[in-house]
């Protein structure tokens, strides 16, 4: 499988305080890969400095082409769609309007109306309430808002912050099934990002650990469920 | 009654410039959470720069349309060139620059059109019916904000760019992280405010006269409106500056008299602000986490 995204020596800076001490990570085209770790290790950082959202050096490059330095607007028009940490939905925009706005950069309206049928099939729930403030949802709806919102960009890489936080068990469950079959149905392929090592352990095929903004262990999800410091720290058994 | 009906319909020609100029305020306050207060030195140049078409022997609607486009590509160029640049700097480098640009505006057209007051020409007919009561200019100039109104609704409304608008104004990183060019927003955004306050210039300017200062109480008036409605809340601020032209007029015809009208604007803003600060119509988002 080709190498969709490739991670080196990646830091990023929150005014004087370094939060990411020289990352490397690489992701596969149509795989999904978590990134772990517990709160405060620079997991949200990682991503936003993928998308350029904080101060950042090294090198980042996507689908062969170099993305560091670039306007977030710009990466995001390459194809990297981002459910950011706290989902990030216009609250005081309906359902709809949410949704549009993730085809924002696509000129195709006949497919942009498509994906658009093809998100409510998928959340029923979302079509029942498309017509509402986006902030009136629930938390779970919300996520999924979020995480269709994202597709309608028809992105190569997909970034999800934490999509279990918050959420209820059930709809954890309901979701993370759903990633999956957006996976393996249409291709795109995913960082996630989790505290839920368990849970992100069973969606992924790959894991890479974060320790204090740095990689402390990395491999195939398999190998790391059986790793004995994993088990203790994250996985709890 | 009529003298009544006189007075509110006079009032309402004056609110739908306050409502305007609130709107252009607001516009920009939405997306910067800043106050223009360059706004009305804006309008009174773009007016100017009618004026001086009509002097060339423009017909009236094309300087009207030229100047609204001029006005357009100006507020846009102003923030690109001298906004941009300040755009995450302190609140304190921000009011620096409005009021250096209010103070810019208002020695250049002194410079370029002198200070001497000059008439403004409506294009209205002059009476319409019912006694003669109720000026052609109040009913036109209503009119043309309606119209205004309605076209600035419909693009928020109703187009893709409009909706991109308000998500940039409403929630910029998530605007970013779908592709939308944020920092160009804020630049439409002022070009629309600044497209605004011209034609609320070209519609006030028969009635004060034009002159560098004529937008100054005006001004005051529109942000009277602006805090009214809900300073984040562009049709609150519409809703405000009706209001405020309207209880102008009425108290200025029946209970103040006129020499007291602008202190009326003033007792207001610190009225809304000590009371109910969000205005009548500000935030009402809901929202569940
Ligand atoms: N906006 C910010 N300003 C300053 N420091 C921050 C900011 N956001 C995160 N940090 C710091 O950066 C480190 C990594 O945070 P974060 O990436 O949010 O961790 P995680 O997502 O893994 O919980 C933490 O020490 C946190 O305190
Ligand atoms: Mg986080």
């Amino acid at each position: 499988m080709a190498r969709l995204l490739e991670v080196r020596g990646l830091t990023a800076f929150y005014g004087e305080t370094q939060a990411l001490f020289g990352i490397d990570f690489d992701l596969e085209e149509g795989g999904i890969t978590a990134l772990l770790g517990a709160n405060g290790a620079g997991k949200t950082t990682t991503l936003r400095a993928l998308c350029g959202a904080v101060k950042m050096r090294g090198s980042v490059r996507f689908a062969d082409q170099a993305i560091e330095g670039r306007a977030t607007e710009d990466i995001a028009r390459m194809g990297v769609a981002h459910v950011p940490d706290g989902r990030g939905t216009f609250s005081a925009l309906t359902v709809e309007e949410n949704l549009k706005l993730g085809a924002y950069t696509r000129r195709d309206r006949a497919g942009v109306a498509a994906d658009m049928k093809r998100m409510y099939a998928r959340f029923p729930r979302l079509k029942e309430r498309r017509a509402q403030q986006a902030g009136t949802l629930s938390g779970g709806e919300q996520q999924m808002l979020a995480i269709s919102r994202a597709l309608m960009l028809r992105p190569r890489l997909l970034l999800l912050d934490e999509p279990s936080f918050g959420l209820a068990p059930l709809m954890v469950g309901e979701i993370f099934a759903i990633l999956g079959e957006i996976n393996r149905e249409e291709g795109v392929s995913m960082l996630l990002v989790e505290q839920n090592a368990s849970l992100a352990l069973e969606l992924a095929g790959h894991a890479y650990l974060l320790e204090t903004g740095a990689i402390a262990l990395s491999g195939p999800s398999a190998a790391l469920r059986r790793d004995e410091t994993v088990r203790k720290a994250y996985l709890g058994y | 009654m009529e003298a009544l009906i006189q007075q509110v319909v006079a009032g309402l020609a004056n609110g739908g410039i306050y409502a305007s100029m609130g709107l252009a305020l607001v516009m920009i306050y939405q997306s910067t959470h800043h106050i223009n207060f360059a706004q009305g030195e804006m309008a009174m140049f773009s007016t100017f720069i009618a004026w001086a078409l009509l002097q060339a022997g423009w017909p009236y609607w094309g300087a009207f349309g030229a100047t609204v486009l001029i006005s357009f590509a100006g507020g846009l160029a102003i923030q690109r060139i001298i906004l941009k640049p300040v755009e995450k700097a302190p609140v304190l480098t921000n009011v620096i620059v409005f009021i250096g640009l209010l103070v810019i505006f208002n020695s250049l057209a002194g410079w370029i059109f002198d200070h001497t007051i000059k008439p403004f020409p409506s294009p209205f007919p002059k009476f319409t019916g019912a006694g003669k009561l109720i000026s052609g200019h109040d009913l036109g100039s209503i009119a043309v904000m309606l119209v205004v109104l309605a076209l600035l609704y419909s693009f928020l409304r109703f187009t893709p760019a409009g909706l991109a608008m308000r998500a940039a104004a409403q929630n910029p990183e998530s605007a970013r992280l779908v592709g939308i060019r944020v920092s160009w927003m804020l630049g439409v955004g002022w070009g629309l405010s600044a497209a605004i306050g011209a034609v609320a210039g070209m519609m006030v300017a028969p009635v004060v006269y034009l002159d560098p200062n004529m937008m100054g109480g005006i001004l005051l008036y529109g942000f009277a409106a602006a805090l009214l409605g809900g300073i984040d809340n562009p049709w609150g601020a519409v809703i405000g500056g009706f209001i405020v032209g309207v209880l102008e007029n009425l108290l200025g015809a029946y209970v103040i008299g006129t020499e007291l009208k602008l202190t009326v604007a003033l007792v207001l803003i610190v009225t809304i602000l000590t009371i109910k600060p969000n205005g009548l119509f500000g935030k009402a988002v809901v929202t569940r986490v």
